[in-house]
């Protein structure tokens, strides 16, 4: 198989796979219980100093 | 021995661009390589009046690096005005031709020296300035790297530098916004990895355990730009001494890689790094933490998930394959969440303090400027369908889209961040003058819906004039006519411009009195005026 081929088949199966599956870990992380007083905390972080 | 090292840098780049002047094979080579030659033999010998080899105090981990940002400060301030400037004179060019001078100063030539100026010199250095600043704040750390962030600063002026003479002089390799040959590519390929060792060393000897969101979208922005910039600008030159280069790509490769990075600049220079500079500078001048932090998380990853497969929207109706096509517009049109999403996220952080707009023109400058990325966003998913690309594509609505991202959203932003940063860093209790703000904020206002609306116009009058067949399939307008139905509102475009660059003045003259130390004296603003008639007057 070509080259263009090979890494098109990739791009559209696996990767498009892998790259949906981490966007979606991505969200859940930020949403899992208890990110919540986690996140107002970082939230904070500006207005701490100066 | 003081700036030891920056010394024999400058002064062996010197040399070797004297090297460069002499070996030239072509005349633009020869001249630019002169530039460079002059504008470093000058670094190296103020640096040299400056130095002393007495024992150098040691330095204070603990205190923040402000001297560079300051550096920043007036650097992204003088270049906005350059860059505006510069634009005002194209805009007057488009509606009078004739003041197309030959052969320094023609549209051309004079068109990528504005674009350069206010993306790469304007936004660029009050990226790195604020980078700087919010990095130090966020993780209460020094900057890393003690010498090298001046090296970044210095090192991007003179790209700027290099970049804007070398159009001037003719020196193209013809991609939009990444317009400098070969070797200043490189250059600013060297200073970028500093910045990047800079921005990620600082972030490692961080003392606050969590890294804020605005470092998550500054860090992006270095990162993704370095990408870009190598893959777009890959190239062979015909000769180490001269101007000329050959992409690596061809055809519709070439075209797309150019878009690919053409657009990404639009997203990860114009967009994600000003969202860093949102998700900070917001909170602290209304004084509440961000509305959703949650959701400036799920932000930052839905933007670099789907802004990077956008570009081949710039290519609707060319060779490129179909379905990159309806790739590029269905992320766009994906996009379109995302960004309305960050919006509401920075507008929702003032609410309970709402009144802030009505008192604090800061504040004001910076709802215009997630205002307008909101309108902005909604306009470019919406540009990017192809049906409306086919009458939008090659007209001025393109350039009133822009100018309503780049104005409104790039350049409140700014202007609100050196407001902010201007006393701070010079230590002054406030800015010299409020009002001065808030009028800059009505001319830069002003200014923009002028732009705007006028190109709006235009455009798709353009593109109705362009498409327009009468009964027998002929074409209706020659091109000529087209142009000449444009003057008035590229008239009208020139009369905005003037607007957004006096409101830039304006912003000189009051960072320059700020540092200065002085103070104006005015009314503060949004106090209650005394109402006449009775029922205001104290009881008998």
């Amino acid at each position: 198989m070509e080259t263009y081929t090979a890494m098109r088949h990739f791009a559209d199966s696996w990767g498009l796979l892998a790259m949906t599956l981490f966007f979606i870990g991505a969200v859940i992380f930020a949403f899992r219980p208890g990110s919540r007083s986690l996140a107002d905390e970082a939230a904070r972080i500006p207005l701490k100093d100066d | 021995m003081r700036y030891g090292l920056g010394i024999i840098l400058a002064g062996a780049l010197c040399y070797l661009t004297l090297m460069g002047a002499a070996f030239a094979v072509d005349e633009p080579f020869r001249q630019h390589m002169w530039i460079a030659v002059f504008v470093l033999a000058i670094f190296t010998i103020i640096l040299m009046r400056k130095t002393n080899f007495e024992p150098q105090a040691p330095v204070d981990e603990s205190a923040y690096m402000d001297e560079p940002i300051r550096y920043g400060v007036i650097a992204t301030v003088f270049w906005g005005v350059v860059g505006f400037l510069v634009g005002v004179f194209i805009a007057v060019q488009l509606a009078f031709p004739h003041l197309n001078f030959e052969p320094w100063l023609n549209f051309g030539r004079v068109r990528p020296l504005h674009t350069s100026a206010v993306i790469f010199a304007f936004g660029g250095n009050a990226l790195i300035a604020s980078s700087f600043y919010v990095v130090q704040r966020t993780c209460r750390a020094r900057l890393f790297g003690g010498d090298l962030v001046w090296f970044v600063f210095w090192g991007y002026q003179f790209f700027i530098i290099m970049a804007g003479t070398g159009y001037l002089l003719g020196i193209t390799q013809s991609r939009e916004y990444a317009e400098p040959e070969w070797y200043v590519d490189m250059w600013l390929t060297i200073v970028w990895v500093a910045y990047l060792v800079v921005f990620m060393g600082t972030l490692l000897r961080r003392r606050e355990p969590h890294i804020y969101v605005a470092n998550w979208f500054y860090l992006s922005f270095i990162i993704t730009i370095a990408m870009l910039h190598v893959i777009n600008n890959l190239a062979m030159p015909a000769s180490i001494v001269g101007s000329k280069s050959y992409s690596a790509f061809s055809g519709v490769q070439d075209a797309v890689t150019q878009w690919w990075y053409g657009h990404n600049a639009v997203a990860f220079f114009l967009t994600v790094p000003f969202l860093a500079m949102m998700y900070y500078f917001v909170p602290k001048q209304v004084d509440r933490p961000i509305y959703s932090y949650r959701l400036s998380i799920v932000h930052f990853w839905s933007i670099i998930f789907l802004y990077i497969w956008a570009g081949p929207h710039h290519l609707h109706y060319t060779a490129v394959p179909d379905w990159a096509q309806t790739l590029g517009m269905v992320f766009s049109i994906m996009l379109w969440m995302p960004s309305w999403g960050g919006m509401i996220n920075g507008l929702m952080t003032l609410s309970g303090a709402w009144d802030k707009i009505r008192t604090d023109p800061i504040v004001r400058l910076m709802v215009a400027a997630m205002a307008f990325y909101g309108m902005a966003t909604f306009e470019g998913p919406m540009l990017s369908i192809k049906s409306v690309n086919s009458l939008s594509h090659y007209t001025d609505w393109t350039i009133a889209h822009v100018h309503a991202g780049a104005l409104g959203w790039n350049g409140m932003i700014t202007f609100a961040a050196v407001y902010f940063l201007a006393p701070k860093l010079w230590g002054r209790d406030r800015l010299y003058s409020i009002r001065m703000v808030n009028w800059h904020f009505w001319l830069a206002t002003l200014g923009i819906v002028l732009y705007a609306s006028s190109m709006w116009v235009s455009g798709i009058m353009q593109g109705l004039m362009w498409r327009e067949y009468d009964e027998q399939g002929f074409l209706v307008y020659s091109f000529a006519e087209t142009v000449a139905a444009m003057h008035p509102y590229y008239v009208m475009r020139v009369s905005g411009g003037v607007f957004y660059l006096a409101g830039g003045l304006l912003m000189a003259w009051n960072v320059y009195q700020t540092i200065r130390g002085r103070v104006r004296k005015e009314t503060p603003m949004g106090m209650v005026l005394p109402t006449h008639g009775t029922a205001m007057k104290p009881a008998q």
